[in-house]
């Protein structure tokens, strides 16, 4: 595919805004020296380039996409339509109150519902994703214990099963990450975890389930021994999307908690974001949230509130807003009855691929999974040399998104498969058969395998030397 | 109500049964009993055609203004219909990061394309595949510049509020010193920048043109942080970047912006996109995603995710950063509003956006109002007035005019784009003359 930049010519271009209708000026200063190269292509060529774009990009509506730990569940339109209408599309951030009551408004019900579906008491939508949620929580951690004077605790417990987030986000929070030891059932160590409290311990952040795909038993004990060295809980609300409306981290014992609006609350990931990470936290750390809420008047108005030892603000204004708009458009749409039967199918479907290929495929947990699973293909690779990214490299030629490979960094030669609920059972039918096919062909001659894709645009990229020399750009011819 | 779940109830309850389970109670049989929720207490869910109409009342309970003269880091340009068509393509929309390079080939190109525009854009050598926004790409810039002996950061006051705050958040999760450096007249006064810099200085940070608008003069005070071992970031308005001088030219070690003017509606303040560039000596301290040009096995041109030993993902807590998600449809709404302009529309913008927020100080300042600076100013100015600032913004309002920022009781902060004719303008002087009574 042509780069942009080789399409068009000088000359070349879109006739989109009209002569200057006052008298024209120019800048006072010295202005800019170099002259500015960007594409020079009519608006035909451009549309069709993004169409060419387009078609080598495989996105949920492409096909079965189980990555896990990402969610990737259906995108409803509707979500998209009600986000496009101009009366949120085209509002400045910075209107007056009283012509903002409807933005106001979509706020303070995704913050209630979010609150109530995590067992919160209140929530920022300030957070742009779900690392930045982190970050935000971690902060409201360092605040409260800063606001007790208790600012010796500055240790963060992470198990080693966590995302890499977790300990990047305590790393820019200012905190020491300790790593907690997972057991043998992929579950937090209880022993380790109690050798790792004391009263350096700011507080300990937890998926659940887990990164492995396992809902930890153990948790109201682990939030317990956290609480009684004096230490927070924080939820990473990456996995919600099994045990939404079933279990709510408040209830676990949960002090804080971020959601990802583009994993659980089908938001679309566009690629890599935007997202959004509200923060919910428990009564006690309301005063340390960032940014702005939203509260009602007397009246039946809405108004913004602050935060009285706000943290600050973790981005501009409010949020990705529209992202909002979409999520809660999700959450009216399924309600109390859809949100728990999207997390039982979203299991269910799991399960179901589980057992399907665990005759092959080995897993790396032999119990029931939540809404994904992890297999350990370290044998295979032993034997007959091929890994995990040979799987899932063959995947990409049977039109199916590969599992996120290598990850949890706990289980050797590991494929995480995350169907999500919105995948009917003859696509689950279809992706079992295609991964039975290529545990044949693997069998019979790995080389296959390693050869892997065949039927895509590009083969295997060299990724050495694209970090070894990087070219992160395109060179105009002088 | 809606769950956009394929299977029907009886296929659910043969895959139950067909993986030994009776019931879903049984699936979730290994849940104790402790924590499971009894029932959740949100409204029944509603059908398509219902939730469209609440969403639509919600909306209209917004006042959507025609004539927008507020800026303040959210800016009301012109967004060209073919930006619209190409970011809602669905491949584009509902995939997720690129990680499988075979199969997204044409997220990475554009995303690399963005890159280079960038660097076109700001001079400089390298760019990432985007930030949150404008502000985190501020406090990510920032973070960037630490070293083990520099942990203080100077930002100027003429930054926008917004970013500043930010920046102090970010400072504080990190236990970086941040330092004001006062202004003098609308500009950061460069005697306060020096007498604040010193050995423990990691970087300066300067919005140009700033907060009132104004052009600071961005070469000298950059040498003053440059004498002082500091690095010196600039926040730059993207649309001003077709005519004012580069960072790169005005020696900044880092560009940062926010990314908004380039495509994006105004959104009620988001999604945004920050845009973050550096030198080349910087590259491997940038946060995020980068994408890189290399070849396929066959010899191929192909592009990749690459440089991710900084990320979290490899790194964890000795990443670059925690970022993970970006923005990345608002990067590619920045690189087709960016083709459709081409170098000459976005010029023609800028040179728009100055004309026209010129006329408008004129005419203003011509209806009662007083300019409060008189420096080279791009698309906002500030002014004074003897009326209070809120009764001049109802009157505006009362016409369907969003009027500009009220900064304090009686200044006002202006912003004019392409969008803002000259009779548009005409009437919103009209208007202001008469609340002032002249």
């Amino acid at each position: 595919m042509k780069l942009i930049f080789e399409r068009g010519k000088e000359g070349q271009g879109c006739t989109l805004l009209p002569e200057c209708d006052v008298p024209e000026r120019s800048l006072e200063i010295p202005g800019r020296e170099k002259k500015l190269n960007l594409p020079h292509v009519s608006e035909n060529e451009l549309s069709r380039h993004y169409t060419e774009l387009a078609g080598e990009v495989h996105g949920v509506n492409n096909g079965f996409y189980p990555l896990g730990s990402c969610t990737m569940k259906y995108n409803p339109k509707v979500n998209e339509r009600a986000a496009a209408l101009p009366g949120f599309a085209r509002i400045h951030p910075l209107q007056g109150e009283a012509s903002v009551q409807g933005c106001l408004e979509v706020m303070e019900q995704a913050e209630r519902l979010l609150c109530e579906i995590t067992g919160m008491d209140d929530m920022t939508l300030q957070p742009a994703a779900g690392a930045h949620g982190e970050f935000t929580g971690l902060l409201l951690i360092k605040a409260y214990h800063d606001s007790r004077k208790d600012e010796k605790r500055k240790k963060i417990l992470v198990p080693d099963s966590a995302h890499g987030t977790n300990p990047a986000s305590a790393a820019m929070a200012g905190m020491t990450v300790v790593s907690i030891p997972s057991g043998p059932d992929g579950c937090v160590d209880l022993e380790k975890l109690r050798e790792a409290v004391g009263p350096d311990t700011a507080g300990l952040m937890l998926t659940n389930p887990n990164t492995v795909g396992l809902f930890d038993r153990n948790i109201l004990e682990i939030t317990a021994i956290v609480h009684e060295a004096g230490g927070l809980v924080y939820y990473d609300g990456a996995n919600l999307n099994a045990v939404m409306g079933v279990v709510r981290p408040g209830d676990m014992g949960f002090d804080v908690v971020h959601l990802n609006l583009h994993k659980t609350f089908s938001t679309p990931h566009g690629g890599g974001g935007p997202g959004s990470g509200p923060v919910g936290c428990k009564a006690f750390l309301r005063e340390f949230l960032p940014g702005k809420g939203v509260c009602r008047r007397e009246n039946g108005s809405l108004q913004w509130k602050s935060y009285e030892h706000s943290v600050g603000s973790v981005k501009s204004f409010y949020g990705n807003f529209l992202v909002v708009v979409k999520a809660l458009s999700y959450i009216l749409t399924l309600g109390k009855e859809g949100i728990p039967e999207a997390a039982k199918n979203a299991v269910l479907n799991a399960n179901y691929m589980m057992e399907k290929l665990k005759d092959l495929y080995p897993m790396a947990y032999h119990e029931t999974c939540m809404h994904e699973f992890v297999m350990t293909l370290e044998k295979m690779k032993h034997e007959i040399d091929v890994s995990a990214m040979d799987i899932a490299k063959a995947l990409l030629d049977y039109g199916i998104h590969p599992p996120t490979m290598y990850f949890p960094l706990i289980v050797h030669e590991a494929l995480m498969i995350e169907p999500t609920e919105t995948e009917s059972r003859e696509t689950l039918d279809e992706a079992i058969a295609a991964f039975r096919e290529i545990y044949e062909k693997a069998g019979k001659d790995p080389e296959v395998l390693h050869e892997a894709p065949v039927g895509t645009y590009i083969r295997r990229p060299d990724e050495v030397q694209a970090a070894r020399k990087p070219i992160l750009r395109y060179e105009f011819p002088e | 109500m809606g769950s956009y779940l394929p299977n029907s109830k009886q296929e659910q309850q043969e895959m139950l049964k067909q993986i030994g389970f009776e019931d879903f109670d049984q699936l979730f049989a290994h849940i104790p009993e402790a924590v499971k929720l009894k029932e959740l207490k949100i409204p029944s869910g509603i059908s398509e055609m219902e939730v469209s109409e609440k969403m639509e009342a919600l909306a209209e309970k917004n006042k959507v203004f025609r004539h927008i003269f507020r800026g303040a880091g959210a800016y009301d340009h012109y967004i060209p219909a073919i930006v619209n068509s190409v970011v809602t393509k669905e491949e584009f929309v509902t995939a997720y990061t690129p990680y499988q390079a075979e199969i997204s080939q044409g997220l990475l190109q554009s995303i690399f394309e963005y890159q280079t525009m960038i660097c076109e854009l700001t001079g400089m050598e390298a760019s990432n595949a985007s930030v949150y926004d404008g502000a985190t790409a501020a406090a990510e810039a920032v973070e960037m510049c630490r070293e083990r002996k520099r942990q203080t950061v100077c930002v100027s006051a003429t930054v926008n509020p917004e970013v500043i705050k930010v920046i102090r958040t970010y400072c504080y999760g990190s236990d970086t010193r941040v330092v004001m450096i006062g202004e003098k007249d609308g500009l950061t006064d460069p005697t306060l920048l020096r007498e604040a810099l010193d050995d423990t200085s990691a970087c300066f940070y300067l919005q140009q043109p700033n907060f009132y608008g104004n052009f600071e003069d961005a070469d000298a005070l950059g040498a003053i942080a440059h004498e002082a071992g500091a690095k010196f970031i600039m926040g730059c308005n993207p649309i001003a970047l077709a005519i004012m001088k580069t960072p790169a030219e005005c020696g900044a070690d880092i560009a940062v912006g926010e990314g908004q003017p380039l495509g994006m509606p105004l959104a009620f303040g988001g999604p945004y996109l920050g845009f973050m560039a550096a030198t080349s000596k910087m590259v491997r301290k940038l946060p995020g995603r980068i994408v890189g040009e290399t070849t396929d096995r066959e010899g191929k041109r192909a592009y990749v995710l690459t440089l991710q030993a900084r990320e979290q993902h490899i790194r964890r807590e000795k990443a670059s950063s925690n970022i993970c998600s970006n923005q990345a449809l608002c990067a590619l709404t920045a690189g087709v509003y960016l083709s459709a302009m081409g170098a000459q529309g976005l010029e023609q913008a800028a040179k728009l956006c100055l004309s026209k927020a010129h006329y408008l100080k004129e005419q203003l300042c011509e209806s009662g109002l007083q300019a409060k600076y008189s420096h080279p100013f791009f698309h906002e100015f500030v002014t004074t007035s003897k009326v209070p600032a809120g009764k001049i913004l109802a009157a505006l309002e009362e016409k369907g005019i969003l009027g500009g920022l009220p900064l304090n009781e009686y200044e006002i902060l202006w912003c004019a784009t392409e969008k803002n004719t000259r009779a548009e303008m005409d009437q919103a002087a009209a208007v202001v003359k008469e609340v002032c009574g002249i």
